[in-house]
Formats: C-alpha cells, sequence, structure tokens
C-alpha cells in the first residue's frame, strides 16, 4: 500500500517538476524576445513555414466544419423552425471556437510536430552544442523566431479559417439548403459582434505562445536517438493539443461570463 | 611562481545519474601545443570536452581558458570565452538548413554580426585551406560525402580564426585515406593559425600525427600525460595496451551496461 502511495506521489512530484521546467523554458524564451541580438531572416522564414504553409490544411479544416456545422444545426433547429438561426450560429461558433481551437489543434499537429523534431534532430546531432560554440544562444537564434512567429501568425490564419468557415457554412445553407443568399449573408452579419472575432484571434495568440514553447521545449530537450525524437514529437503534439483545451476553456470563461 | 595556462583543468568530476564519467581529471594546456586526449569508447573524452566548452556542468573542480574561470562563470563571460574557441564535432553538425558557405560563415555572420557579404569570401578562403571550391559552397550538406562533411566542419571550425581548437574524435567513420587527409588538413590548420588544440580520439594514427602531446583517460582519470615521442615507451601498462590494441592488459572492456 505503501509503496503504491509512493508511486502516485511521485508521478505527481514529477509532473510538477514537468510544469516547472516548462514555465522556466518558457520564461527565459519570452525574456530573449526583447533582448538583442535578433535574427530576422529565422523570423521570416518561420513565418512562412507556420503561417504561408498551414494555409492549406487550415482553410480545408475550416471549410468542412463550416459545411458540417451548417448541415448539423439545419437538422436540429428545423425541428424547432428555427432554421432561420443557422447564420448567427455558424459564425458565431466558428469566430468564437471553432475556428480558433480547430485551426489551432490542427497547427499543433502540423507545426508542433515539425518544430520538435527539428530541433531534436538538431540536439541529437550536436548542432545545438555547435551553436554555442558559434557564439550563437541557440535561445535567440531557434527558439524566439518560432515562438514570434506562432504568435504573430495564428490569428491571422484563425482569422482566414473564420471567412472560409463562414463561406463553407453559407455554400451548404445556400446550395444545399435553399436559403436565400443575400439573406443568410445579412444575418450572418447583423449577429456577428466585433467582440466574438477578437476574442477567438486573441484565444489563437495563446495558443500559437503554446504550439511553439510546447514544441521547442521539447525538441529541444530530446533524448538521444531516433526514439528520443520520435517521443520528443509525440509529447509535442499531445501537450500543446492538452493545454489548448484546457486554456480554451479559461479563456472563454474569461470573455464570456458575465 | 604560477604560469597562465591556455587550458586548465583540475579536478573536475561528473556523473551521470550514479554513472560516474570524471573522476578527478586534471591537466594543463600551455599555449601553442596540439594536445590529444586518447582512451577507451566510454571513458570521459567527449564529457571532457563538452566540461571545457562548458557545455556541461561538472559537478565539482575547476576549469579555466588564460586565466578566465569557465565553471561557474555567467553566460556572456562563457560565450565571450567561447568565441576565443572553435570546434569540430564528432559528426560534424553541419546545419542541414544552410548552404556549405554559409556554415562556414556562421561565426561571423551569425555569431559576430558580419555581413554576408564581407563574410562570404572568408568562408570561400577557409573552404579552399580544407581543399574545397567554391562549387561545393553552394551545395547542402546532406549533398556531401562524410570525408567533406568533415572537410567543411573544419573550415566551419577555424573560420573566425580562433586562439584554441577542439576536435571530438576528427576521423571516425572516414577511410583511412581520407582520415589521413583530415589529420594532414588538422596539423596544417593548427600551425598557420598558431592555436593550441585539444582532440580526442581512440585512432593512434591520428593521435600521433596531430599531436605534440598526449594524455590518456582512463576510468575518468588522467592516467599517463606526455609528449608524443614518449608514447611507444611510456612505462605506463595502460597506454601499452591501448597503443598496441591488445585485449588482454589492465583495462577490461565492459561487456554490459552499469
Amino acid at each position: 500500500m505503501a509503496r503504491f502511495l509512493a508511486s502516485i506521489g511521485g508521478g505527481f512530484l514529477d509532473f510538477l517538476a514537468s510544469i516547472g521546467r516548462v514555465g522556466s523554458f518558457a520564461g527565459t524564451a519570452l525574456s530573449h524576445v526583447v533582448r538583442p541580438p535578433f535574427y530576422p531572416r529565422q523570423l521570416l522564414q518561420q513565418l512562412w513555414q507556420i503561417g504561408w504553409l498551414s494555409l492549406p490544411v487550415v482553410g480545408l479544416t475550416a471549410i468542412f466544419t463550416g459545411m458540417v456545422l451548417a448541415l448539423q444545426s439545419y437538422t436540429g433547429f428545423s425541428r424547432f423552425e428555427a432554421a432561420n438561426a443557422i447564420a448567427s450560429i455558424v459564425v458565431i461558433s466558428i469566430t468564437r471556437e471553432l475556428g480558433p481551437v480547430i485551426g489551432s489543434l490542427m497547427v499543433a499537429g502540423r507545426i508542433g510536430a515539425a518544430i520538435a523534431a527539428e530541433l531534436g534532430t538538431m540536439r541529437v546531432t550536436e548542432q545545438i552544442d555547435a551553436l554555442d560554440t558559434l557564439a550563437t544562444d541557440p535561445m535567440k537564434y531557434l527558439v524566439v523566431p518560432r515562438v514570434v512567429a506562432a504568435v504573430i501568425v495564428l490569428p491571422l490564419l484563425v482569422l482566414v479559417a473564420d471567412v472560409i468557415g463562414v463561406f463553407g457554412g453559407y455554400l451548404v445553407s445556400v446550395y444545399a439548403l435553399e436559403f436565400n443568399g443575400a439573406n443568410y449573408l445579412q444575418r450572418t452579419l447583423q449577429y456577428l459582434e466585433t467582440e466574438d472575432v477578437v476574442s477567438g484571434l486573441v484565444k489563437a495568440s495563446v495558443f500559437g505562445l503554446m504550439i511553439a514553447i510546447m514544441g521547442c521545449y521539447h525538441g529541444y530537450n530530446s533524448q538521444r536517438g531516433a526514439a528520443g525524437v520520435g517521443t520528443a514529437t509525440t509529447n509535442a503534439v499531445v501537450s500543446a493539443s492538452i493545454l489548448i483545451l484546457f486554456a480554451n476553456f479559461f479563456l472563454t470563461q474569461l470573455f464570456f461570463s458575465r | 611562481m604560477s604560469t597562465i595556462q591556455k587550458i586548465r583543468v583540475q579536478d573536475v568530476h561528473k556523473s551521470f545519474g550514479k554513472k560516474r564519467v570524471l573522476n578527478g581529471v586534471t591537466f594543463d594546456v600551455p599555449a601553442g601545443e596540439s594536445l590529444v586526449i586518447i582512451g577507451g569508447s566510454g571513458t570521459g573524452k567527449s564529457v571532457t570536452l563538452k566540461c571545457i566548452l562548458g557545455l556541461m556542468k561538472p559537478e565539482q573542480g575547476t576549469i579555466e581558458i588564460d586565466g578566465e574561470a569557465m565553471t561557474g562563470a555567467p553566460k556572456a563571460q562563457r560565450a565571450a570565452l567561447r568565441r576565443k574557441i572553435g570546434m569540430l564535432f564528432q559528426g560534424g553538425a553541419l546545419f542541414d538548413s544552410l548552404t556549405v558557405w554559409e556554415n562556414v560563415a556562421f561565426a561571423l555572420t551569425e555569431g559576430r554580426g558580419k555581413a554576408r557579404a564581407e563574410a562570404k569570401p572568408v568562408a570561400l578562403e577557409k573552404l579552399a585551406m580544407v581543399g574545397l571550391d567554391e562549387q561545393v559552397a553552394a551545395l547542402y550538406p546532406s549533398e556531401l560525402s562524410g570525408g567533406m562533411q568533415k572537410r567543411v566542419a573544419l573550415a566551419r571550425a577555424i573560420a573566425a580564426s580562433p586562439d584554441i581548437l577542439f576536435f571530438d574524435e576528427p576521423t571516425t567513420g572516414l577511410d583511412p585515406i581520407m582520415a589521413d587527409v583530415i589529420n594532414d588538413l588538422i596539423a596544417a590548420s593548427v600551425k598557420r593559425l598558431g592555436a593550441t588544440a585539444v582532440s580526442i580520439t581512440h585512432d593512434m594514427a591520428s593521435a600521433r600525427k596531430i599531436a605534440t602531446n598526449i594524455a590518456m583517460l582512463h576510468e575518468g582519470r588522467i592516467v599517463w600525460h606526455g609528449p608524443v615521442g614518449d608514447i611507444d615507451h611510456s612505462g605506463n601498462e595502460y597506454v601499452d595496451q591501448f597503443v598496441h590494441g591488445r585485449a588482454e592488459g589492465p583495462i577490461k572492456m565492459q561487456v554490459r551496461a552499469l
């Protein structure tokens, strides 16, 4: 019994220690954001990698999410003769929740994994040690550009996802459910408030920070060998995804509980 | 009167978990000397080098470069000391995402803020010193053979004309002819720069070619240290067994993990 309790206690202490390590890593990374030297070439490269190259996956996810949302809303709301509410349901759901959360989860899968794998491989092949010996701080050269790029780019990706998602809902509503297009757009704009969009973009920025920090942390501290890099990649995606869902609840509460 | 050594390592201890790797390593390297540390796999040669570079922190002991402490020094001081050092890593540790000339110029462009246009001719000159032409400069490391990668890594190590050069297993994984070419290049580079060099290897041909002095590391301690000319009549049974590559002797090969 004592051994069982000790194992639970040990596991919990390990968990707390790992939170501390991630927090310390994040704090160090953020402190370097404002301290020179800066590496603008690296930042531009990451903006391209994280932003532009993620557009297809985020766009596809958004359009199908919007289409399914319109279909399901119609199925449910037509029972109460409230089918006209579909436009407002789609736009509010997409901008407040589905755009930022599903978009960020997709980016966590694509970018979180890529960052962890790249930094993990650099750790294993001593490229990170090489940076140190070449008078270049790996934190500034590798971590800061990825973190800053993710924080900047995620809201932009989510903004695109919002537009595409709403368009998906429009397509299904107008061409499959035979709504009037002009009325649908009018209702979309009528019920949409600035706060809906802004809250989603703020969430996206926070999620971007989480994705980059978890990818960098796990890659930077990767263990030796191919298995070490594989584990780092898995941990980066899983931890970023859980953090996104966890943070989403608290951010939603912060923005909308009155 | 004590003279300032270029590198001074005193009573350095380093453990990983229960495994003690360095157990009181002590040696000095005067300016202009080329010290080669020999020893079997797992005896702590790479760990010694990483402790001197400040990439690993020893639990006990002191390391000084030009009379300044590397151990326990603030990050900025460690970075300043590292500017005096060029390092050739065992696997090359070339940056995959950069071309050959960008790798060679890295210490100048990113480490010292030199413009790319100014740094490129320096990189091409260093590449020429290791026998590589301009056509190679535009390639990526993955497009090069192992021997060429080692040459590029050597060019990168000497690019900023450092006072001190470290070589980690410079001939590992190379055929005997290419290994000899690399040994010649290392000896010539050290001589041309007038640098102090510390190399680690278990390749005796390499040690004989690039050393002025040899130290033998066994079970985390220096068991012999003397001029390269004395290596064949050292009177030390560990050195004799290692130099002649005999299975019988005081060095017992570990056949299973501790």
